[in-house]
């Protein structure tokens, strides 16, 4: 049978009522843990697994994709409103997405996002469908020595994210890389920067550090202002809904956001942010208008919204193809396959068709029913800004203490939250970005193991590192990501690119 | 209708976690979901439900540091309490004396072992690597051309290739073991040729070889696994057996009527028919182990380990 007539077969099987019942309640949980700042889809995926345990293995399958699902579109809008990304991929989201919920475009911002996931997902899910094969290939090609040079150049476009000065953004990003050295080290299993407490020896939650940084110093610098916070906030100006305008700037980057983030899902190291960071990049290298970078620029949104949903795709690539779980919520996938006496592999698709297309056709479903479920939310969600700044700050340092501490119930980790909200607050009275330092913990540790790995294997022989093709592609683009910039200011551009580099926050 | 009711009560259950009814066990798993000892817990978890042992148990997870950021907190927080229990094992027992963590086994009430897994030593399909002694000659001609890879170091993965190592003669502190984070990682090293030889529990790699991507040479425990064309190890001739057994503990201070009370439970839970399916479903051996027997094997093992760990260079 071909790819089309096992996809038609899987529609029917994903459109039977219990599947979609499965499928509703899965992106329903998904969209609200996506919601809630620290909880994730896999503590969720991973509460359930027992309960499922009673449950058709079709069903509970289809459920878990729409919990994931889910959980990435739920993440973007405490974003865009509070800037209080839910998850690590939608950190990127609250740059511009904030700044235009500030300034009144906060419906665009979310429907921008909405719409761009659902593209996203609807092309990444077709892709899974066809191409997986060959995704999967490109993916375990990537040696150590790749994923270093892909690394590079996921650093080199976080000077995208630096604002006004170079100087104060590297400070920002040695903060973050400065706390990725802390646990235990994978290589050699000695602990660095732990200082004898237990909790710090697997190192610093990304989430507690963006959570921190975002939701609690944004709290303080609030409360800090007091009565002489200039800006108001104007919960809607001009139409809740995306004008024409929107729409041009828009779907460009979807399909850009796409395309980035659908590979770099499928890839088994690294993860949903990467494909955001370069995204956003992307979007600020190509876009007509960079004035309005760092100011509230909808193309900021679109990409990194539907990178970080094509990713999601792009994870199940690897797991069901190789039975290789790239993330989290993919290994508890895995783990619930097993359950079923699934083994997820090169074999699957042979022996269990029906499963496996149906699982894939649930998710086609999924997209559409987080649509419909988010679309005519915008207009409510966007409300919340109406609400008084005491109340809703309150509100958001609640949830953000207690998503911390569901996820991870220790003191430490309260003390950790309220230490990095101080910090958070210090850098945004000073000037210094925000999104620098979360990402230099992320990238920091991957590109320390991957080079360190690379090293290993070549028994120390530097020259691994530009041996093979794709690395040497990844580092030309990074050069030319670089000079282009420096070629454009030579040639009296400068205005423009100073005007581009302008404070994001 | 009824599936959906319960779905429904999985999500109510999911939001109000704390209004849940007073649990008569509470489990520890000391790793992220979908880990051996998360599987491991939530298995424990059913069995106990289904056969009526415990009316409510929970699981929680405290992630990272091989078990040893888990166990400290167990050790801190559960003292006394006679329904707290732990998930640990082999890893564990590497970790604690790698991180040099402050808390021990020692400072927790050993139950009984549970599961055991075969460690397998797979190269990809194209390797020019057929056998084990192909692998044993490499690896005595240059330790550092034979690249490992395989979970965290100083884990299970990394003592076995220590091991394997020592028994054919080769400094233990020459080998050349590439730690990943997880299984995915260094299975996707594996198939893409990045390394010389992958070595992990085996059923991170049954489907990669059934399906013919990779080439298992060997497994490690003192016998085959069934349906598996490889010999152990000790077959092709490397004086090695080890196996990943996962274990339970309870709190530090339990009187031994408590103790022992426990024991009953978990012994019930363990020749009970759907702790049996699931062992078999999910390929782990019934290495069920118990009372002082138990507490012997467990000494030798950690005796043996940090000796191992020495010899690898990573515990001074």
């Amino acid at each position: 049978m071909d790819t089309f007539s096992l996809l038609a077969g899987g529609l029917l099987t994903a459109l039977q009522p219990m599947s979609l019942v499965y499928a509703f309640i899965g992106v329903l949980l998904g969209t609200a843990v996506g919601v809630l700042p620290g909880i994730g889809p896999a503590l969720t995926v991973a509460l359930l697994l027992p309960v499922t345990y009673k449950l058709d293995p079709a069903g509970s399958l289809i459920m878990f994709a729409g919990i994931y699902y889910g959980g990435m579109y739920g993440g973007s809008t405490t974003s865009i409103l509070l800037n209080t990304p839910g998850e690590s991929a939608s950190i990127i989201t609250a740059l511009e997405g904030n700044k235009m919920a500030r300034a009144g475009r906060g419906g665009p911002a979310l429907a921008t996002a909405a719409i761009g996931s659902f593209i996203a997902g609807l092309v990444a899910t077709i892709a899974l469908a066809f191409l997986a094969p060959t995704v999967v290939k490109l993916a375990l090609s990537f040696g150590p020595a790749d994923y270093f040079a892909l690394m590079v150049l996921a650093f080199v476009t976080v000077s995208a994210a630096f604002g006004s000065s170079a100087l104060m953004g590297l400070t920002s990003l040695f903060i973050g890389l400065t706390l990725g050295l802390v646990g235990i080290d994978l290589q050699t299993g000695q602990a660095r920067l732990a200082f004898g407490v237990p909790d710090l020896l697997d190192g610093i939650e990304v989430t507690t550090l963006a959570v921190a940084l975002f939701a609690i110093g944004e709290t303080l610098a609030v409360a800090g202002a007091g009565a002489r916070a200039p800006d108001k906030i104007e919960p809607v100006r001009g139409s809740v809904w995306m004008t024409a305008a929107d729409w041009g700037r828009s779907w460009k980057p979807w399909l850009r956001g796409t395309a980035i983030g659908f590979p770099i899902g499928a890839m088994p190291a690294g993860g949903a942010e990467i494909g955001t960071f370069l995204s956003y990049a992307a979007e600020r290298r190509l876009t007509k208008h960079p004035e309005e970078f760092g100011h509230g620029a909808i193309e900021g949104v679109a990409g990194p919204e539907a990178a970080n949903n094509a990713s999601a795709a792009g994870t199940l690539v690897p797991l069901l193809t190789l039975g290789l779980p790239t993330s989290a919520t993919a290994a508890i996938m895995l783990a619930g396959f097993q359950q079923f006496g699934l083994q997820p592999g090169p074999l699957l698709f042979i022996n269990s068709p029906q499963l496996v297309w149906g699982l894939i056709a649930s998710l086609l479903v999924a997209n559409f029913m987080l649509l419909i479920l988010n679309l005519p939310l915008v207009g409510l969600w966007v409300r919340l800004l109406a609400i008084p700044r005491a109340w809703l700050y309150a509100g958001i340092l609640t949830f953000s203490t207690l998503g911390t501490i569901g996820a991870n119930p220790s003191q430490v980790e309260l003390g950790m939250l309220l230490g990095f909200g101080l910090l958070g607050y210090g850098l945004r009275r000073f000037g210094y970005p925000i999104a620098p330092v979360v990402i230099g913990l992320i990238l920091g540790p991957l590109a320390e193991q991957q080079l360190r790995r690379a090293l290993a294997i070549s028994q120390g022989d530097l020259l691994v590192l530009v041996q093979s093709p794709l690395a040497i592609a990844l580092y030309l683009i990074a050069a030319a990501a670089l000079l282009i910039p420096l070629v454009m200011r030579l040639r009296g551009r400068g205005e423009v690119l100073n005007q581009l580099a302008a404070d994001e926050d | 209708m009824k599936k959906f009711i319960i779905s429904l009560l999985a999500a109510g259950a999911l939001a109000l976690p704390s209004l849940a009814n007073a649990a008569d066990y509470k489990i520890m798993a000391p790793a992220a979901p979908g880990g051996g000892w998360d599987q491991t817990a939530r298995t424990m978890q059913t069995a106990l439900q289904d056969e009526g042992i415990s009316g409510s148990v929970q699981v929680t997870n405290v992630p990272g540091a091989g078990g040893t950021i888990g166990l400290a907190q167990f050790v801190n927080q559960a003292s006394g309490d006679p329904t707290s229990l732990i998930v640990g094992g082999y890893v564990m027992v590497g970790a604690i004396l790698t991180n040099a963590s402050p808390v021990s086994l020692k400072d927790v009430t050993p139950i009984a072992r549970l599961t055991g897994e075969s460690e397998a030593i797979v190269v990809p399909a194209a390797s020019d690597i057929k056998s084990m002694d192909d692998l044993v000659a490499q690896l005595k001609a240059d330790p550092g051309s034979v690249s490992w890879a395989g979970g965290s170091a100083g884990g299970t993965d990394h003592i076995a290739a220590g091991l394997i190592a020592k028994a054919v003669g080769v400094d233990p502190t020459k080998i050349n073991y590439i730690a990943y984070s997880g299984g995915g990682e260094a299975l996707a090293a594996i198939l893409g040729g990045q390394v010389t030889a992958g070595i992990s529990g085996y059923g991170e790699f049954a489907s990669q070889v059934e399906a013919g991507a990779l080439r298992l040479i060997a497994v490690s425990g003192d016998t085959r696994i069934p349906g598996a064309d490889a010999p152990t190890l000790k077959e092709a001739g490397v004086d090695v057996v080890l196996q990943n057994w996962r274990m339970v503990a309870a709190a530090p201070g339990l009187s031994d009527e408590q103790k022992a009370a426990v024991t009953a439970d978990i012994e019930k839970m363990a020749k009970s028919k759907s702790w049996q399916d699931a062992l078999a479903a999910k390929g782990w051996a019934d290495t069920f182990l118990a009372g002082p027997a138990f507490e012997e094997q467990l000494a030798k093992d950690i005796t043996a380990t940090e000796g191992i760990l020495k010899d690898i260079g990573l515990v001074k």
